[in-house]
Formats: C-alpha cells, structure tokens, sequence
C-alpha cells in the first residue's frame, strides 16, 4: 500500500503497475452476475489447475466483473489472446489450461459459436455492434484491487483535475460534454452541478443513486460490481466541482456483491490518499459513506432518497426546493445516477468537445442498456446514443429465440412503456422515446415477443407500482389500486369495454395529480400498452380471449380453439 | 425492562452492544440501526426497539415507523433462509410463476410465509438485477439463474 501524495505519483505509480503486469498471462472469470450460474467453482478450478501446473507465477487468475453476454454465462477470458469461452464448467477448465493458456490454442465447443472463429469477443455480433466506453474496465480489471485499477488508468482524471483545474472549469467541461443524467429524467448534469455550487452553504452533499429498482436493469449493478473506482472516481470530480466534502452511496441492499465492491473500493481508495483529507497533495478533500437501502422502490426518487438517509420514512415531498437547493440535511444535495458518475473521468480525460462528437443532437455519450427477455443474446450491451432499437435486439441481441416474432420492446420500467415493432428503427435519445410514450428510464430494456400478452404486462406494472407506492399522496395509493382491480377483472375475462374508457381517465388522473414521479409514471405501461396493443385488450374484453394464451381464465387463442372443437 | 434468562424475554445484550458500536447514535443512522439489530436478531423484537428507543432518544413511534416502511425489517421472527422468487419483468416473461408454484408447492406455504420448522420463508422481490439469466430465485445471498422448476428441490436442500 502507498498513499500518493501527488498526482505525479499516481502516474508513477499506474506506470509500476502496468509495467508489472505487462505480458502476464491473465485468465478472467466473471464473478459477479455469473456467480448465479457457478462461477464461483469455475474461478477455484482455475486457480487449482493453475497451482498444479506450477504456472502461479506467469498466469493470473482475476475475478471480474460482468464481460456482457450473460447468455453465454459463466463467462471466462482468456488474456493476452483475448479468447471468450461461455458456458464454462470445471470438468472443462483442465482443457482450457492446458490448449489455451499454455498452448495458445482455442477450445472450439466452449466458444461463442462452437467455433474457432468465434473465439474473440471482435469476432462476435453482440460486441462487434457495441461501443464500449464506460463500461470499458468492467470485465477487465479485478475489482477487488485497486492497484489493478490503477494500472488501468483509474484515477487519471482526478490527478489532471488536480494538477490545476478549477471548479468552473471541471463545470464547463462537463457542459460542453451536454452530457444528461443516466438515472432516466435526462436533466442535463451540469445545469444540476451548477445550480448546487450556487447556493451558499456551509456543506454541500453529493449522492450517488444506486437504487436501481427498475424490474429489469442491471446497469449500475454491472458498474458497482465490476468498476467501483470508476464511479468513485467521478464522484470525486463532482464533488470537487460543487464543493462539497461528504458524499454517499446509496445502493440497495439486494445486491450484496455491489455493497461489498464499493465498500472495499472506498476503503482502499482511502488508503491510497485518493479519498478523504488531501487527495493527491492538493488540499482538497472527499470522503464517501455507503448506505444500503432497505427495500423501498421509491427511495430511487431523490426527496425519498434523502429522507431514508435522514434516518426516515421514504416519501417524497413536494418540489421545489429543489435537492439541490434544500436537499440532505437541509443542504445543497447533489445526486446523481451510477452510470452519470462512471461516464464523468472520461470527460475530464479527453474533455467535453470530444465527448460530444457521439450520440445524438439532444443526447451525447453512449447508453448501457440492459437487455433481457424473449432475446438470444441477453447481456450488458453498450451503444451510442442515437443506435436504433432494431440495432440492439437483432444486430447485438441476435434476435428472438425460437423462430418466435417479436413484438414489442419495454423500455424504462414501471415508469416507461412498450415500443411496439412499428418504431424498431426509432434513433434512441432521451427525446425520442417520450415521443413514443416510453421513456429511456434507467437504460432497462426487455423483449417481449408473442407468447407475452400486453394486458398481463400492464398489469404486471401497476401491480408493481401499486405495491410500491410510498401511501403518501391518494391519487398514487388508491388510483393505482383501482387500475390495478380493472386490469385483474380484465384479465380474468370479467372486463367489459367500459373498462378500457375508465382505465384511460383514470390513468390520466393519477398522472397529473399524484406528487412525485414514480405515482406520475406508473399509468405509462398502461398508456403505452392501450395505444399500440388496443386489439389485445379488445381480445379479452370483446372476444374473451387472450391472445398470447398467458391468462389463464380466458379461452385460449384460435389455434388452440379450433383444435378443442374439433 | 426484562431481565436476563426469564423463558419468552430478548436478551438485550446484542443491541446494547451495537448501540455501544454506533455511539453516538444519531437519527440519520436509524436505518443502520435496524439493519444492525436485525442482522443479530433475524428479526426486530419490540424489546430490542425500545432498548434503543431510551438508549438514543429516538420515539419508538418512530422507531416502528420506519421499521414497517421499508420491506427489508420484519418485527416477527423470520426463518432462518429466505427464498426469493423474483417478479421482475424479464422473469415474469420468463416464466417466474411456474418456479413460484414449484417453490410454495414445495414446502407448502406461500409469500410471506416461514415453514413450521422455521427452516424456509419465501418473499417476493421487485428485482433482483439478474435479468439476464431469469427467471432467478436467491436463496440467502446466493443468487440460482436460468432456474427451472424441478431443480428448485435440489436447490432448496442446500440449505439446512
């Protein structure tokens, strides 16, 4: 361990520790999402394989983070050569030890395509269509060791802001990136910084918001889990640019591994003089506190965040105040999503204009989605702002599985909506998907093809936001009830075409009247699913049935049917 | 107050202790707090609150409050293992409810419930951020992906 007391000796010392890991074979096991599916057996019969092939001292055995084709899990790469190998079990490591790691060879049946040309992540669809960036060192670097990190160049852009960067211009920068918030409201991040560095205060606070609630998103999970100093490192240049010296990270306690990664991270960063008093010699000084959350959707929305930080009940409360304004503690809050942070040292690194050449006229940078459901290819997948959705469940997804149809995709959780196949090649930003009734969200994205009814899938949602509803404001803890009641008799074939009217005017009211955004949000499954499904629920109020065969009191579609009749 | 050794009392020396770790104990740390008491417990016995109630000042009203806000505190005595099924999107169009009828199925109970022997609870969860390999059960801190249902015995023995 060595605390820098510079930011010449943190380039000295990522040189030392770049140079002593150059050229060594490396084997990386995905330790995190992967674990779900033995990962962790994988890593054991790596290192004892490599223990008894006495190569200890030129093999590495590395437990990362996520590598991104989930479908593929387990996943191991194996370094320099860069050969993938999925679907890894142990009784397959002595092979993978013995052709590939010493002998450079590819084990055909254990890669991508069940064959040699697929062996490198360049060769396959899912990563040729991507553009890693942020999620760059997820996968690459062991995030347990921050001297890993280091070496592959965390913290650079905290030693550049520290050799003689101003605040203002941190801001600046981060303006000219037009970067917006990743957490899903889009707000343009530098608008936020500045506006908290603009109340005078005696203590500002900066949030990280790792509440990741949405049903489907996995995005800050992968980032906590497999590059904690990335994040960390853009909370200090945030912090740096609003002033302020205590941060927090506010993670939900259901994902144990990210809790222990930021943890650690935090502590070794810490030691190595890269947070608290006097980061890098230069005076200025930072530290971050973990909190875990305690099982409460709505505290993903600011206001409740900061009240389960206070040591309260998660309500929101009416704004403004903003949070920037009058936020933790009654000070100046800034907050922030996982993936905003861990999109900020990049900036800094090659600054905002550079950041700006991708993405689109209202939406720079790329976007992490997560991509699940009826998809081959699930995963973490990384595009730039502005790819089409066509381009991500068919070009990185590689489609629907089973020869099935797709037919639409949700995007942005309980708050977001249904894109049906008509807008496949919709240009993906922030504006782009409000105007399809969907929203970016947090970057969840699941496909959903004709075995799933809509009608069940919106009331999947509200059944989701119902639960979730803080009880603070009626309209949200009664209306969404109430849709809740009309999509089960809906689904149960008791639903009449009257429904379908109150379901719209009642969707309408809770939107405009409940007080924060999760209540606001929560009718936009149902919106979206009525305005591009509308047959479907015409099949089950009308015709009496479900056309996906998914609920069960209804009769089951024509096929079916004429078979039962005949 | 309850003493020591009496038969249906808490023993209130593990939140004396986390009370005299965290001290001093202020009101943002609440939530702490309960996670502390309840990592020792399994569970936030009444006895346990109002230790800390007096301990720290803070109104057990309060306390109770934000015990019963937050889904992760139980104010029961919990099972020793927590399954949990998890209804997020990707699982529910992956087929979650044949592993949550396979689960209640097999140790006869349903959400919410702990099994007589106090072994198994099964809860719902919103989402588990395994989308990838639904539909996904969690078994304590042990995430199982890609799950089908007749595997959910085999996973469930695992755990005494």
């Amino acid at each position: 361990m060595t605390r820098l007391g510079s930011a010449d000796e943190l380039f000295a010392a990522r040189a030392d520790l770049a140079a002593a890991a150059d050229g060594k074979k490396r084997v990386l096991v995905c330790s995190t999402g992967c674990l779900a599916i033995g990962a962790r057996d994988i890593e054991a019969a790596f290192r004892e394989g490599i223990a008894e092939a006495g190569l200890d001292e030129e093999v590495e055995v590395v437990a990362t983070g996520c590598h991104g084709l989930c479908a593929m899990a387990p996943v191991v790469v194996v370094e320099p050569d860069d050969v993938m190998y999925g679907r890894v079990r142990p009784k397959f490591v002595p092979d993978v030890i013995a052709k590939t790691v010493q002998g450079g060879e590819i084990v055909s049946r254990l890669t991508y395509g069940r064959d040699e040309a697929s062996a490198h992540p360049r060769d396959i669809p899912f990563f040729e269509h991507q553009t890693k960036r942020v999620l760059h060192n997820v996968g690459r670097v062991d995030p347990q060791r921050i001297e890993d990190a280091i070496a592959h160049g965390a913290y650079g852009s905290v030693a550049k802001m520290l050799s003689g960067m101003q605040p203002d211009e941190v801001i600046d920068e981060v303006r000219t990136s037009a970067i917006r918030g990743r957490g899903g409201g889009g707000f343009p991040v530098w608008r936020k910084w500045e506006s908290c560095k603009g109340y005078a205060a005696d203590e500002r606070y900066l949030i990280c918001n790792a509440d990741e609630g949405d049903p489907g998103a996995f995005m800050d999970r992968a980032l906590l889990e497999g590059d904690p100093h990335g994040v960390i490192e853009g909370m200090i240049i945030a912090a740096f640019a609003v002033g302020s010296t205590k941060g927090y990270v506010y993670v939900r306690a259901e994902y144990p591994i990210a809790v222990r990664h930021v943890q650690l991270a935090i502590e070794q960063a810490r030691e190595w003089g890269l947070l608290g008093e006097d980061i890098l010699g230069s005076g200025f000084g930072f530290d971050i506190e973990v909190r875990e959350g305690a099982g409460a959707f709505v505290c993903g929305e600011a206001s409740a965040l900061v009240a389960s930080i206070e040591g309260r009940r998660g309500t929101p409360r009416p704004k403004p105040p903003r949070m920037t304004e009058q936020g933790l503690f009654g000070m100046p809050t800034n907050i922030n999503n996982v993936e905003t942070f861990a999109n900020i040292p990049m900036i800094i690194a090659e600054g905002g204009a550079v950041y700006a050449q991708s993405g689109t006229e209202g939406s720079k940078g790329t976007k992490i989605f997560a991509l699940a459901g009826q998809v081959k290819n699930t995963g973490l997948v990384e595009v730039p702002m502005g790819a089409t959705i066509r381009d991500i469940v068919f070009g990185v997804g590689g489609g629907i599985p089973r020869g099935r149809e797709f037919k639409a995709v949700q995007m942005g959780g309980p708050s977001g909506g249904c894109v049906p196949a008509a807008h496949l090649d919709l240009p993906i930003d922030y504006d782009s998907l409000r105007e399809v009734g969907a929203i970016m969200g947090s970057g969840g994205m699941i496909v959903m093809d004709e075995t799933t009814c809509m009608v069940d899938i919106a009331r999947y949602f509200i059944s989701f936001c119902a639960n979730e509803s803080c009880g603070a404001c009626a309209p949200c803890r009664l209306g969404n009830v109430r849709l809740e009641q009309i999509l089960d008799r809906i689904c149960e074939g008791q639903g009449t075409e009257a429904d379908l009217d109150t379901l719209e005017q009642l969707a309408d009211v809770v939107r405009s009247t409940t007080l924060c955004g999760l209540g606001q949000t929560a009718p936009n499954p149902v919106l979206s699913t009525m305005e591009y499904f509308r047959d479907e629920y015409l099949a089950h109020v009308v015709d009496k049935t479900c056309p996906a065969g998914v609920c069960k009191a209804l009769v089951p579609p024509e096929p079916a049917l004429a078979g039962s009749e005949a | 107050m309850v003493g020591p050794g009496g038969t249906d009392t808490v023993d209130l020396n593990p939140v004396r202790r986390v009370l005299d770790e965290m001290a001093p104990v202020r009101h943002e740390h609440l939530i702490p707090l309960l996670q502390a008491i309840q990592a020792d417990y399994g569970y936030l016995p009444r006895e346990a609150l109002a230790e800390a109630s007096t301990s720290t000042g803070i109104p057990l009203s309060h306390l109770f409050g934000v015990a019963t806000f937050y889904a992760q505190f139980y104010l029961e005595p919990h099972a020793r293992h927590t399954i949990r099924v998890c209804r997020g999107t990707a699982c529910h169009v992956r087929g979650r409810q044949a592993i949550q009828d396979a689960v209640d199925a097999h140790l006869g109970i349903g959400d919410g419930e702990t099994t007589e022997d106090g072994r198994y609870g099964i809860e719902t969860v919103a989402c588990l951020g395994t989308c990838f390999l639904a539909p996904v059960v969690m078994v304590d801190h042990d995430y199982y992906g890609s799950v089908i249902p007749g595997k959910i015995p085999e996973i469930l023995e695992e755990y005494e």
